[in-house]
């Protein structure tokens, strides 16, 4: 058989998923001629994971896409059944943003935003080969043997890359909801040099509604007022749905570990490492063996649909220990399931092989982005969809790439993460992996990475002056607050009293009355006479600034010693091992990841801080033979 | 490896039965080879490491001295890199001459503490482990000795670590309760962290004294002989001190300047000032040392206020009594073996601590002894406590001390616990910096040990 030339493309990704999404859109929107090549038409945007988008430190994420010029955020707004604030009264660094989303609908919206993308192609193609012509041309082929040259290449094959699913003792090649896997790329990838491993990760079964008992579990409301994830979305977003908790007892229990030797995962049929925090019910029933019950949510996917997400409830037993264990529990005594329970396997890389940027450090011009990283989550891969695709179009137009630091966002944070630690597990994002995490919000992802949206040339000249207005009333208000005060009063006594803190006789500034703990803006409107006419979201950036200057202040200045660290190169022709007085795991360690500066280097597990003074003394030492 | 072969003496440099002198580097078996002769005729050259040959050292022909030479080969050594130990009979003169015949050889007179900054470069020590040795190196007494090598041993890492064990615990709590909001985290009391971060915070103020204490083993009390002209404060410092350092005479005034020695009185070390009698003087030169021995008493850390027995307290004696009141004193009544004269009653007011004494005699001394060690509870202190040693630890100990303070006070007046668990983290960060390791994802693992989480 005879391939044919089917066209050529500046940046040619592989896969439609989140990353794909992100990492396409990105790259055309900085004008560069873009495929995106999807196995199914029908599957781009697809959900199978879950019905919803956000959640603690992942809504930062979209959050963040979203102030960078992503496209996550707007369509998770545009599908939203349910919106919730997680975190509320846990304090502003954890307050994190989630929505139950239509996923139908999500695919469909997503699906129209590529065809309608200027400079974009969306083909449905499975990619079966690629390689590197001598000129450094990446040339891929597809199934159907048309040859695309690309100068640049995103990899986001997500669960699709030689994947498996395993139900009990069954086990087949597939992509997930049944969609046919990526089964020839692998083998081409490692031809090629690239090292692969098998992580795995699975869902829960989907049930019908008509078949669940509701009357009797608690009910979960959406928050009003709703706050939408993107900038751009200025009408409030609708709860539409309620969902519904409901939890495991003894009987599922007993059920699942009489069955426990016909699981993929105890018997040994699945090699792929699983996450620890996404465990399926077997996993925390074995591994949390004193624990009485687990709590699961009953989730609607979609207005049109009568399918139910059982969030809690992964499995990969058999087909009919599912049914026996689901029907154990309150509410779902006669459940039928529409779609079983599945543990899903795939190939993907390690990510100490890339650069900041998402390239590959031995292959100038291929990039990977989500779970082809090691990560896991849809909010995860938008991020690194958006930074490979970023990267891979300032590469061509011969511009300074963007990497982004810890201290600048959860994007950052993520992809140093991976880059630098590596991740033995897919890698989930949680607010407990960044040390600046009162520095990094959601509430202000728009003053720390809208500018560089706007210099990179994506976001509009209308948001940004949306948003430089909203910085200068943000600043004008903090300097208000900084000079009002307040006059004694029978009604500010009053407020004090109930809100449990001291009372004045004198005068009071605004920002010490605003600093306490137990005062907010809206309990000290009636007495601020002056109060300008402005956006909550304004008041709650400088009622954050007050209150918790102290520890910004702190944080502020724990950036700006990392930043230094950063700052102390280190060449990438180093040979660890001719470096005396490293250790030799700190040498090994050091020659695979090639760290780009001190910062870096501190980082890596296996470096000790005596591995660090002795490359501090290195670096002395090679600069003042330089000079 | 391309380093410089370095030698030095590595016992102290002091009249004892052996000494060594330690030569590290590339060239240091060939060096060694160059003025030592085995009695079997081996060279050290063709010696295999953990190895020792009897021979003489010779310079220029003469031999100097008999002596072990102790071969290392490099890794396996205590710099890692090779050594020859060249232990030679004591004596100062003997033990520089060996010195010199191995420098004329081609070794570089090694730099202080520069044997263990290289075993610090080779990956043979941690730093904390780098930092003990070098406290050991500079210990003066066998306690300081002891608390040194506690650390050596891992003892403080243990302490610390119990103290991050539970730090640890509760920041993976409240990360748990952060990002697993939906799951059935138990709840987290504002009390039952106020109660845990008391407890680490008072541990870590435990830590903190002891390295005040630690100093006191280490450096010494400096301590103020005071009195009156002529009570026997020169002839107690020389029975402390164990050798005549001061004039003794009879005469009133004959130590007109401050003499400082160093002495050790079983476990604790006194840095001894014998000041000159203070009273009121024409002597210009007197005045000069009565000025001098009164700013000492200014700055002491432990005053003996010397009476003498035989004599009734006068008004120079209660001029001395008032400027010992804000230091720890103690009075010795010296000169026991004359017939009594002074009140004692009245010094019972003044001082916790009176001892009977007759320098003279060397009647006393261990009641002295034992009379410091309580006014500075080194009966507590004793060296088998872990101790931090030096100013980093301290340093570190203390920041990761403030920010348990932080979150005990943030807690009180109400903040959010998102605050609170940054302040925690903070603390664990500095505790695992002072134990040398690197903070990793210590929390986020400890949160998928200790819950059960995730859909």
């Amino acid at each position: 058989m005879s391939t044919y030339k089917a066209g050529h493309y500046d940046i040619a990704v592989i896969g439609a998923g989140h990353a794909g999404i992100e990492a396409a859109l990105a790259a055309a929107r900085l004008g560069c001629k873009t495929a995106v090549f999807t196995i199914n038409m029908d599957a781009v945007g697809n959900c199978p994971c879950n019905p919803s988008i956000g959640g603690t430190a992942k809504g930062h994420l979209v959050r963040e896409i979203d102030a960078l010029g992503g496209e996550m955020g707007r369509t998770a707004d545009e599908c939203t059944l349910q919106s919730r604030m997680l975190n509320r009264g846990k304090g502003p660094a954890v307050h994190s943003l989630r929505a139950q989303i239509d996923r139908r609908r999500y695919s469909t919206v997503m699906k129209h935003k590529l065809e309608l993308q200027e400079g974009l192609d969306l083909r449905q193609a499975e990619i079966t080969d690629i390689e590197r012509d001598e000129s450094g041309m990446w040339l891929l082929t597809t199934r159907m043997l048309g040859v695309f040259s690309a100068k640049a290449v995103i990899i986001a094959t997500g669960t699709y890359l030689g994947g498996r699913i395993f139900v009990g003792e069954v086990s087949y090649e597939s992509g997930p909801d049944g969609i046919f896997p990526s089964a020839f790329l692998g083998d081409s990838l490692r031809k090629l040099g690239v090292k692969t491993r098998r992580f795995k990760t699975g869902t829960p079964a989907r049930v019908k509604r008509s078949s669940i008992d509701f009357s009797e579990l608690e009910v979960q409301e959406g928050d009003e007022p709703t706050v939408p994830f993107s900038y751009d979305t200025l009408t409030p977003v609708e709860n539409k749905i309620v969902c519904h908790v409901s939890w495991t007892n003894e009987d599922t229990k007993q059920i699942i570990l009489d069955n426990i030797h016909r699981s993929p995962l105890y018997s040994g049929m699945i090699e792929g490492v699983g996450p620890r925090y996404c465990p399926s019910l077997e996993d925390k029933i074995v591994r949390f063996a004193d624990k009485k019950r687990h709590q699961l949510f009953i989730e609607p996917c979609g207005e049109d649909t009568e399918e139910m997400y059982l969030q809690g409830m992964s499995s990969s037993l058999p087909e009919e220990v599912q049914t026996e264990f689901y029907h154990t529990i309150k509410g779902l005594e006669h459940a039928m399931i529409m779609r079983p329970a599945y543990a899903i396997e795939y190939d993907c890389i390690d990510p100490t092989s890339m650069l900041a940027t998402l390239e590959f450090k031995d292959f100038p011009g291929l990039y990977g982005a989500g779970q082809f990283n090691g990560s896991s989550g849809y909010e995860e891969a938008a991020a690194q969809g958006l930074v490979a695709g970023i990267n891979a179009a300032l590469k061509i137009r011969g511009r300074e790439p963007l990497i982004l630091d810890r201290a600048s966002s959860y994007i950052g944070t993520l992809i140093d993460d991976l880059i630098t630690k590596g991740a033995n597990e897919p890698y989930r994002m949680m607010t407990g992996r960044s040390e600046y995490r009162l520095i990094l919000r959601q509430d202000n992802a728009d003053e720390r990475l809208t500018p560089i949206g706007y210099k990179l040339g994506l976001i509009s000249d209308e948001r940004y002056s949306r948003f430089t207005l909203k910085q200068e009333q943000i600043k004008a208000e903090r300097k208000r607050v900084a000079e009002t005060v307040i006059a004694p009063s029978k009604e500010l006594s009053e407020i004090l009293v109930s809100r449990e803190t001291s009372d004045v006789t004198t005068g009071i500034r605004l920002i010490d009355l605003l600093k306490r703990p137990e005062l907010s803006y809206e309990a000290l409107a009636p007495v601020d006479k002056s109060r300008p006419d402005l956006d909550r979201a304004v008041f709650e950036q400088v009622e954050i600034s007050v209150k918790y200057e102290g520890y910004i202040k702190k944080q502020l200045a724990a950036v700006e010693n990392m930043r230094k660290l950063e700052t102390k190169r280190l060449p990438d022709d180093i040979d660890y091992m001719n470096v005396t007085g490293l250790r030799l795991e700190a040498q090994e360690k050091l020659n695979k990841i090639k760290p780009l500066n001190i910062g870096q280097a501190s980082r890596i597990s296996g470096v000790s801080p005596a591995d660090i003074s002795v490359l501090m003394i290195y670096l002395m030492k090679q600069n003042k033979r330089g000079e | 490896m391309n380093n410089k072969t370095i030698a030095a003496v590595s016992t102290a440099k002091a009249s004892a039965g052996i000494s060594v002198i330690r030569v590290s580097g590339d060239g240091a078996i060939d060096i060694s080879d160059k003025i030592f002769k085995s009695k079997s005729g081996t060279k050290l050259s063709d010696m295999k490491g953990y190895t020792c040959a009897l021979g003489d050292v010779y310079t220029g022909g003469e031999r100097i001295d008999e002596c072990i030479a102790t071969v290392f080969r490099e890794p396996h050594s205590y710099t890692g890199e090779n050594v020859v130990e060249l232990s030679c009979h004591g004596g100062v003169y003997v033990t520089a001459a060996v010195l010199r015949a191995v420098l004329d050889a081609g070794a570089q007179p090694a730099q202080a503490g520069e044997f263990t900054k290289r075993a610090f470069l080779n990956g043979k020590l941690d730093l904390i482990e780098a930092e003990a040795v070098m406290d050991i190196i500079s210990s003066r007494s066998k306690a300081s000795a002891r608390a040194a090598l506690e650390i050596k041993d891992g003892a403080l890492s243990e302490r610390i670590d119990g103290i991050k064990a539970v730090l640890l615990d509760k920041a993976a709590h409240l990360n748990a309760w952060a990002d697993y909001p939906e799951e059935d985290i138990p709840e987290i009391s504002s009390e039952e962290l106020i109660s845990a971060l008391t407890k680490a915070g008072k541990e870590l103020d435990d830590i903190i004294k002891s390295y005040d204490n630690g100093r006191i083993l280490k450096d010494g009390i400096d301590t103020v002989l005071a009195g009156k002209p002529n009570v026997g404060k020169s002839t107690l410092m020389n029975l402390l001190a164990g050798f005549d350092k001061s004039i003794v005479t009879s005469v009133a005034g004959t130590t007109r300047d401050i003499v400082e020695e160093s002495v050790a009185l079983d476990d604790i070390v006194l840095n001894l000032s014998d000041t000159a009698g203070i009273r009121t003087t024409g002597d210009e030169i007197e005045s000069i040392g009565v000025e001098k021995a009164r700013a000492k008493l200014e700055t002491a850390a432990l005053i003996l206020c010397v009476f003498d027995s035989s004599k009734e307290l006068s008004d120079d004696d209660m001029e001395i009594i008032d400027s010992a009141a804000d230091a720890p004193s103690i009075a010795i009544i010296n000169k026991t073996d004359l017939p009594s004269k002074l009140d004692e009653e009245k010094l019972k007011d003044k001082f916790k601590e009176i001892v009977r004494m007759s320098a003279k005699n060397s009647d006393g001394v261990r009641e002295l002894i034992e009379a410091i060690k309580r006014v500075y509870a080194v009966s507590d202190l004793d060296s088998n406590l872990t101790l931090i040693y030096n100013e980093r630890q301290r340093s570190l100990t203390i920041n990761a001390r403030n920010c348990v303070h932080e979150a005990i006070e943030a807690l009180n007046i109400g903040m959010t616990f998102d605050a609170i668990t940054v302040s925690i983290e903070e603390a664990i960060a500095y505790l695992c910096e002072l134990t040398g390791e690197r903070v990793t994802d210590e929390v986020v693992d400890r949160v998928f040990h200790n819950f059960c989480v995730g859909k």
